[in-house]
C-alpha cells in the first residue's frame, strides 16, 4: 500500500524535556494504526503534531508526499476525536455535527442532508435537537465521532476516545468504530493505552515507550513476537526467564536457564552463542502435565497457588530457580498446591528477547 | 412536628444577622428613598388650619382674610424649628423667596409687642397669589411632583402634566447623557476586558497572577487618587501629550481632558476590573480543547472565536457589562474632575439636591428613576442569560 | 457541641448588637470640623492643639466640603458625631432657621461688639472673612486683568478661564463684567431680566471656560498653564505663593467676600466644650496668628488690629482691598440657590 502519512525524524521538546525522539513512522491510506504506550510516552503529543496543534521541534510530517508543518490546523482537513469529546456545549447535537460543514461553506440543504446521514450512521437521529449535556457518555462519544467524520476528512485522529466509557459500552464502541473504518475506508490514527483495545481494532499497532516506537506490527506480531522486553511485558502477561544462548540453529536457539534446564525457543532477531537473553513464555501457552510428555520444552515445577478466574485457571508455579505462571483453559483439571507437575510448551510458544 | 419547628427556628436564628443586614442596608434605604420621593407632609403637618381654608380659594384672586388668619394661627402654633425648616425648604423649592419671606414672617409673628394685623402688612409678597399657590399645592400628603420633575415634567395650573420650560429642563438631557457615557464605558471595558481576560485565562502560574493583580490594583487605591493621576496624565501638558509630541505623532496637544474622551478613558480604567473578573471566571470554566476542536473542524481562528468562545463567554460579558454599566451610571467624581461642562452626570445633580440643598424628595425621585432604569436593564440581562437551556 | 455552637453564635450576635448600642456610653472627644487643606493645618496649630493642651483632653478634627444636607442629616439622625463646625454663610442662615444649631452664648465669646457686624449671628460666630477673586500668574501675564470685564476679554488676554461650577459667584461676576455697578448687583440679579442678562454674558465666555469644583483646582490649572486666569479663594492664592514660590496675583476689585462661621450642632454631645473652643478660637491673641499661614480676614476687630502689615495687606478685610469688593448676599442665595442651580445646569447642558 502507498504511504499516506509519514513522520520523518520527528523530535519534540517541551523545554528541556524530550517527549518524542527522532521518530519515524509511515501510515498507509485506509489503514487503522493504534499508538499504544504507557502514560506520558508521547502518544498525544505525536497526534497533536499531526493535527497541527503542536509544532515538531525538528523533522517533517508529510501528508501524501508534501510536508504539512506550515499548514494551520483548520486547513489540514483532519477529523479529531478528543478524549473528552470537546463537543460545543452551546450547540445542539445537530449544530455540532453541522459545524464543520458550515465552516466549509456548504449550502443549507446539503448540510442538513449530510448531518442527517452522519447522525443516522451513529444511530443518533432522534437526539439531534438535544444539547450535549443532555446525552449519556456513549451518546456524546458518538456525536464526537460523527462530527469528526461528517466532513469526510482525509485522516481521522482519535485520542483515547473510549477512555471515559464503561467496559461494555467501550467494547460496543470498539466494534462500531472498526465497522465504520471498514465501511468508509478511513485512515485512522488511534491513541490508547489499553492494549486489548489496540489489539482488537487495529491493522497495525505502534508500541510507544519514552518518546520512541519500540515495535510496530500487526496485533499478532506485537503479541506473539515481541521485539523487546518492554513490548513483551507491556502487551499481555508473560513469563520472563533469564538464560544463556548455547547454540543457534536457523530460527531456533538453545538456551540454558540458570536452573540448568535447556529450552528451545524461536528467535526474532540475531543472537550469538554465549549471549545472555530473556525468554518470553506466554502463560496461556503453558500446558501442565503430571507425566513428562513429548513436548520440546518441559520444566519440572511445583504448584504453589491456583486461582479460579472464571474464564481461566491461573496457576502459580515454582521451578528450581524461577517462578512461572500458567493460564489453563476452563476444562483443565485443578492442581492443588504442592502438586508436582511438568510445564510444557513448544519452541514456537517461546521467544528469545535480546535485552 | 416540633423537631421541624425547632429546625426552622434555628435556621432563622442563623439567618438573622443576614436578614438584619439586608433590611438595614438594602431594603430600608431603598424604601425610604422611594417614600421620600413621593411623600409630601412637611407643609400639611404644620398648617392644619390653612389646609381647611385654602381649598375654598379660587387660586387666582388676592388672598382672603380668613386665609391669612389661618396661616398666622398655624405659624404661631409651630414650636419645632426643624419641622418649620422642612416646610420652608419644601415651599422654597416650589417658589423661590419663601426662605426670606418665612423668616421675616415668623420673627414678626413672634414679636408680642406689636402683633401684625395681617400677613400683607408684614411683607408685600403675601399679596401675590403665587406664594399661596405654592402652599395650596403642597397640602396633599402624596405628590408626584418630584418624580415628574426628575424627568423634566410638571403640572401646570390646571393640573395637567406638561414639559417644564427649557431653562429648567436638565434632568432628561443629563439622564440620557449618563446612560450614554455608561454605555460607552461599558463598550470600552468590554473591548479591552475581553482580550485581557482571555490572555489571563490562557496563562499559568505567576504570569496569570500578575495580570489579575494588575487589573485589581486600581481597586486598592482611592478613586480620588486614581482620578487625580489621570488628570496629570491627560492634561494639555501632561505625560501622554508630551510623549506623543516628542515622538512626533501629533503636532499640537490632543484635547484629552475636560471632555468626553478623558471621562471615558478614566472611567474605563477604574471600572475595568468589574469587566475582566466575570469574563475571566467564565473563561476558565470553558474546556481548553474547544478551540482546537473548532480548528480541527476547519474553523479559522476568528470564526472559531465568534462561533465558540464568544457565545460561551457571553454570560461573563453580560454580567461584566451589567456591573460596569450600573457602577458607571452612579459616577460623580471622575466626570466632575476630568470632564467638561457637557459631561456632568446625574449623580452630581443628585448630590446637589441631597447635600447642597437638602431636598431629599428630589434626590429620592432621581434615585428612583435610576433604580427603575437599572431594574429594567437587569431584567433584560436575566432574560438573556435564562435563554440558555442546558447550561444550568 | 451543637449547643455550644448555637450559644456561641447567639453570644456573637449579642456582642455585636450591644456594641452598637453601648458605644455612645464611651464619651466621644470634642470633634471640630473645618475645610481641610493647609487652612485646617494652620487651624490645628493655632487653635486645636493649644486648646487641647488647655483642657487636657484630645480634640479631634475632621474635614468636610460643605452642604446643608450633610448637617441636616447628622442632626436629624440624633446625637451628631460632630460638635463645632465651620460653615459658610448660607449654611449658617439655613441651619439657624431650621434649628440645626445651638444658640451661641455671646457672653462666653466676649460680647457681640467685639466682632464685625457680619460675623455676629444667633447661631454662629464669624471665623474668617474670605473672598473669591480673579487670580492670574504674574510671571506669565505682566499686564494683568483688573476687572471682570478684563476676565471676559479673551482678545486682550488670550487663554482659557476657570470658574466655579455653579450659579453662585458666576452670575454675579457675569453681571459685573457686563457693566452692572456693584451696588446694584443683587437688585439686578433679583429680576428675571437680570438673570437672563447674566446667562447671556456667560454664553460669550462659555467656550473658553474650564469649570472647577474643588478649591485646589483653579490654582492647579493656573500652574499647569491650562488657563490664563481663574476665580479662586484668596487664601489659597496667597498660600500657594508662599509655599511654592509662585507669583499668583489676586484682583480684589470686584471680588466677593463672605464670612465663614463656627456653629455648634444641635444636641451635640460636647456642645459646651464646643462653645469654649469657639471662644478660644475667637480670642484676639489666637486669631491674630492666622494670617501668617492663610490670608483670611479676621472677624475679631481687636485681632485684626494686631496683624502685622506684611500679612494684613493680603487680607480681604484690609481697607484697600475692601473698597471695591462686594459682600455676598446670603439672603438672595438661600432663596434662589435651588432654582438658579437648576437653571445653571440646564444652561450648562445646552
Ligand atoms: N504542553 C506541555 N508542556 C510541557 N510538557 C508537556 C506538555 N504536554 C505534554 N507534556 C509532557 O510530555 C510528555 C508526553 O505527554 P503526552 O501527552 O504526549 O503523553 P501520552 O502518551 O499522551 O500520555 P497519556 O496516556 O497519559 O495521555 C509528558 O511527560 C507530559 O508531561
Ligand atoms: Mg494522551
Amino acid at each position: 500500500m502507498a504511504e499516506f502519512i509519514r513522520f520523518d525524524r520527528i523530535t519534540k521538546f517541551y523545554g528541556p524535556l524530550c517527549v518524542v525522539e527522532n521518530l519515524d513512522l509511515g501510515i498507509a491510506k485506509g489503514e487503522f494504526v493504534s499508538l499504544l504506550g504507557p502514560s506520558g510516552s508521547g502518544k498525544t503529543t505525536l497526534l497533536m503534531m499531526l493535527a497541527g496543534f503542536e509544532q515538531p521541534t525538528s523533522g517533517n510530517i508529510l501528508l501524501d508526499g508534501t510536508a504539512i508543518n506550515a499548514v494551520p490546523t483548520h486547513k489540514r482537513d483532519m477529523g479529531v476525536v478528543f478524549q473528552s469529546y470537546a463537543l460545543f456545549p452551546h450547540m445542539s447535537v445537530g449544530e455540532n455535527v453541522a459545524f464543520p460543514l458550515q465552516m466549509r461553506g456548504l449550502g443549507k440543504a446539503e448540510i442538513a442532508e449530510r448531518v442527517a446521514r452522519a447522525l443516522d450512521m451513529v444511530q443518533l437521529s432522534a437526539l439531534a435537537e438535544r444539547r450535549p449535556s443532555q446525552l449519556s457518555g456513549g451518546q456524546q462519544q458518538r456525536v464526537a465521532l460523527s462530527r469528526a467524520l461528517v466532513f469526510e476528512p482525509r485522516v481521522v485522529l482519535m485520542d483515547e476516545p473510549l477512555g471515559a466509557l464503561d467496559k461494555q459500552l467501550r467494547e460496543q464502541m470498539q466494534l462500531d468504530i472498526r465497522d465504520l473504518h471498514r465501511r468508509l475506508g478511513l485512515t485512522i490514527v488511534f491513541v490508547t493505552h489499553d492494549q486489548s483495545e489496540a489489539l482488537t481494532m487495529s491493522d497495525r499497532v505502534a508500541v510507544f515507550n519514552k518518546g520512541k516506537i519500540e515495535q510496530i506490527g500487526t496485533p499478532r506480531q506485537v503479541y506473539d513476537e515481541p521485539a523487546t522486553r518492554f513490548v513483551a511485558e507491556f502487551i499481555g502477561e508473560t513469563n520472563l526467564v533469564e538464560g544463556v544462548v548455547e547454540a543457534v540453529e536457523g530460527a531456533e536457539a538453545n538456551v540454558r536457564l540458570t536452573s540448568g534446564a535447556q529450552i528451545v525457543s524461536a528467535v526474532s532477531g540475531t543472537v550469538a552463542p554465549g549471549q545472555t537473553v530473556y525468554l518470553s513464555i506466554r502463560p496461556e501457552r503453558v500446558d501442565l502435565t503430571e507425566i513428562r510428555g513429548d513436548a520440546r520444552n518441559c520444566l519440572e515445577t511445583e504448584v504453589t497457588d491456583s486461582v479460579y478466574q472464571g474464564d481461566h485457571l491461573r496457576v502459580q508455579l515454582q521451578n528450581a530457580a524461577h517462578p512461572l505462571i500458567a493460564k489453563l483453559g476452563r476444562r483443565s483439571r485443578e492442581f492443588p498446591p504442592g502438586t508436582k507437575v511438568y510445564a510444557a510448551f513448544s519452541a514456537g510458544d517461546c521467544r528469545v528477547i535480546v535485552p | 412536628m416540633s423537631a421541624g419547628l425547632s429546625r426552622t427556628g434555628r435556621s432563622l436564628i442563623l439567618l438573622a444577622p443576614l436578614l438584619v443586614f439586608l433590611i438595614g442596608f438594602f431594603v430600608w434605604p431603598l424604601f425610604s428613598m422611594m417614600s421620600q420621593s413621593v411623600s409630601d407632609t412637611a407643609v400639611l403637618r404644620l398648617l392644619p388650619r390653612s389646609a381647611e381654608v385654602l381649598p375654598g380659594w379660587d387660586r387666582k384672586s388676592r388672598p382672603t382674610m380668613p386665609m391669612q388668619t389661618a396661616l398666622m394661627e398655624d405659624l404661631k402654633a409651630v414650636d419645632d424649628d426643624q419641622a418649620l425648616g422642612d416646610m420652608v425648604r419644601r415651599l422654597n423649592s416650589a417658589r423661590s423667596g419663601f426662605r426670606t419671606l418665612m423668616s421675616k414672617t415668623t420673627s414678626a409673628l413672634g414679636d408680642p409687642a406689636n402683633p401684625p394685623a395681617d400677613l400683607v402688612s408684614i411683607d408685600k409678597r403675601w399679596e401675590k397669589p403665587e406664594f399661596w399657590l405654592a402652599i395650596a399645592d403642597a397640602l396633599s400628603p402624596l405628590t408626584d411632583r418630584n418624580l415628574l420633575a426628575a424627568v423634566d415634567l410638571g403640572r401646570n395650573a390646571a393640573g395637567d402634566i406638561e414639559h417644564l420650560p427649557a431653562d429648567q429642563s436638565v434632568n432628561r438631557v443629563i439622564l440620557v447623557r449618563t446612560f450614554w457615557i455608561a454605555a460607552l464605558v461599558t463598550f470600552a471595558c468590554a473591548c479591552i476586558g475581553f482580550p485581557y481576560a482571555m490572555i489571563a485565562a490562557s496563562l499559568h502560574g505567576w504570569k496569570r497572577d500578575l495580570m489579575l493583580a494588575a487589573v485589581l490594583l486600581p481597586l486598592w487605591t482611592s478613586l480620588l487618587v486614581r482620578t487625580a493621576a489621570w488628570f496629570i496624565l491627560l492634561q494639555e501638558r501632561g505625560l501622554i501629550n508630551d510623549l506623543l509630541q516628542t515622538l512626533g505623532l501629533i503636532d499640537g496637544p490632543l484635547p484629552l481632558i475636560f471632555n468626553r474622551t478623558g471621562v471615558i478613558i478614566a472611567m474605563t480604567h477604574v471600572l475595568l476590573p468589574f469587566m475582566v473578573l466575570p469574563i475571566y471566571s467564565v473563561l476558565i470554566t470553558i474546556p481548553k480543547n474547544l478551540m482546537p476542536a473548532a480548528a480541527s473542524l476547519g474553523a479559522h481562528p476568528l470564526r472559531a472565536f465568534m462561533r465558540v468562545l464568544l457565545p460561551l463567554s457571553f454570560r461573563g460579558v453580560a454580567s461584566g457589562s451589567l456591573l460596569v454599566f450600573i457602577s458607571a451610571i452612579g459616577y460623580y467624581i471622575t466626570p466632575a474632575l476630568i470632564g467638561g461642562p457637557g459631561d456632568q452626570m446625574i449623580s452630581s445633580i443628585i448630590a446637589f439636591y441631597a447635600t447642597g440643598s437638602a431636598n431629599w424628595g428630589m434626590a429620592g425621585a432621581l434615585g428612583v428613576v435610576l433604580l427603575v432604569a437599572t431594574l429594567l436593564l437587569y431584567s433584560v440581562y436575566a432574560r438573556l442569560s435564562a435563554e440558555e437551556p442546558g447550561r444550568r | 457541641m451543637k449547643t455550644i455552637m448555637k450559644s456561641g453564635i447567639l453570644a456573637a450576635v449579642a456582642v455585636a448588637l450591644s456594641a452598637s448600642l453601648v458605644s455612645p456610653v464611651f464619651a466621644r472627644d470634642l470633634t471640630v470640623v473645618s475645610w481641610g487643606g493647609n487652612y485646617q493645618d494652620a487651624q490645628r496649630n493655632i487653635y486645636f492643639k493649644p486648646f487641647s493642651e488647655k483642657i487636657g483632653k484630645p480634640v479631634l478634627d475632621e474635614a468636610w466640603d460643605g452642604g446643608i444636607g450633610v448637617i441636616q442629616s447628622k442632626v436629624k439622625a440624633g446625637a451628631p458625631n460632630w460638635d463645632a463646625v465651620q460653615v459658610e454663610a448660607e449654611e449658617l442662615a439655613l441651619g439657624c432657621a431650621d434649628g440645626l444649631y445651638e444658640k451661641i452664648d455671646w457672653d462666653k465669646m466676649g460680647g457681640k461688639d467685639k466682632f464685625l457686624d457680619s460675623a455676629v449671628n444667633d447661631c454662629g460666630v464669624g471665623a474668617i472673612v474670605w473672598s473669591t477673586a480673579i487670580a492670574y500668574d504674574g510671571d506669565k501675564l505682566k499686564e494683568g486683568p483688573t476687572s471682570w470685564a478684563d476676565f471676559w476679554n479673551v482678545e486682550k488676554f488670550p487663554g482659557k478661564r476657570s470658574l466655579r461650577k455653579g450659579p453662585k459667584y458666576t452670575l454675579e461676576f457675569a453681571l459685573l463684567a457686563d457693566g452692572v455697578l456693584k451696588d446694584e448687583l443683587y437688585d439686578v440679579l433679583a429680576t428675571e431680566e437680570g438673570v437672563a442678562r447674566a446667562f447671556k454674558k456667560l454664553d460669550e465666555l462659555k467656550p473658553n471656560i474650564v469649570w472647577w469644583e474643588s478649591g485646589a483646582q483653579p490654582l492647579q490649572f493656573l500652574a499647569s498653564g491650562e488657563v490664563a486666569m481663574a476665580s479662586a479663594y484668596n487664601g489659597r492664592i496667597t498660600g500657594i505663593n508662599r509655599s511654592e514660590g509662585k507669583n499668583f496675583k489676586v484682583v480684589f476689585p470686584g471680588s466677593i467676600y463672605a464670612v465663614d462661621s463656627w456653629v455648634v450642632l444641635k444636641d451635640a454631645e460636647n456642645k459646651d466644650a464646643a462653645q469654649d473652643f469657639i471662644a478660644f478660637a475667637s480670642l484676639p491673641e489666637n486669631q491674630a496668628k492666622l494670617p501668617e499661614f492663610v490670608a483670611y480676614g479676621l472677624p475679631n476687630k481687636e485681632a485684626a488690629a494686631k496683624v502685622p502689615a506684611e500679612f494684613s495687606k493680603d487680607l480681604p478685610t484690609d481697607a484697600a482691598n475692601m473698597t471695591d469688593s462686594i459682600s455676598l448676599n446670603v439672603d438672595f442665595w438661600i432663596d434662589n440657590a435651588e432654582t438658579l442651580t437648576q437653571r445653571f445646569n440646564a444652561w450648562l447642558a445646552q
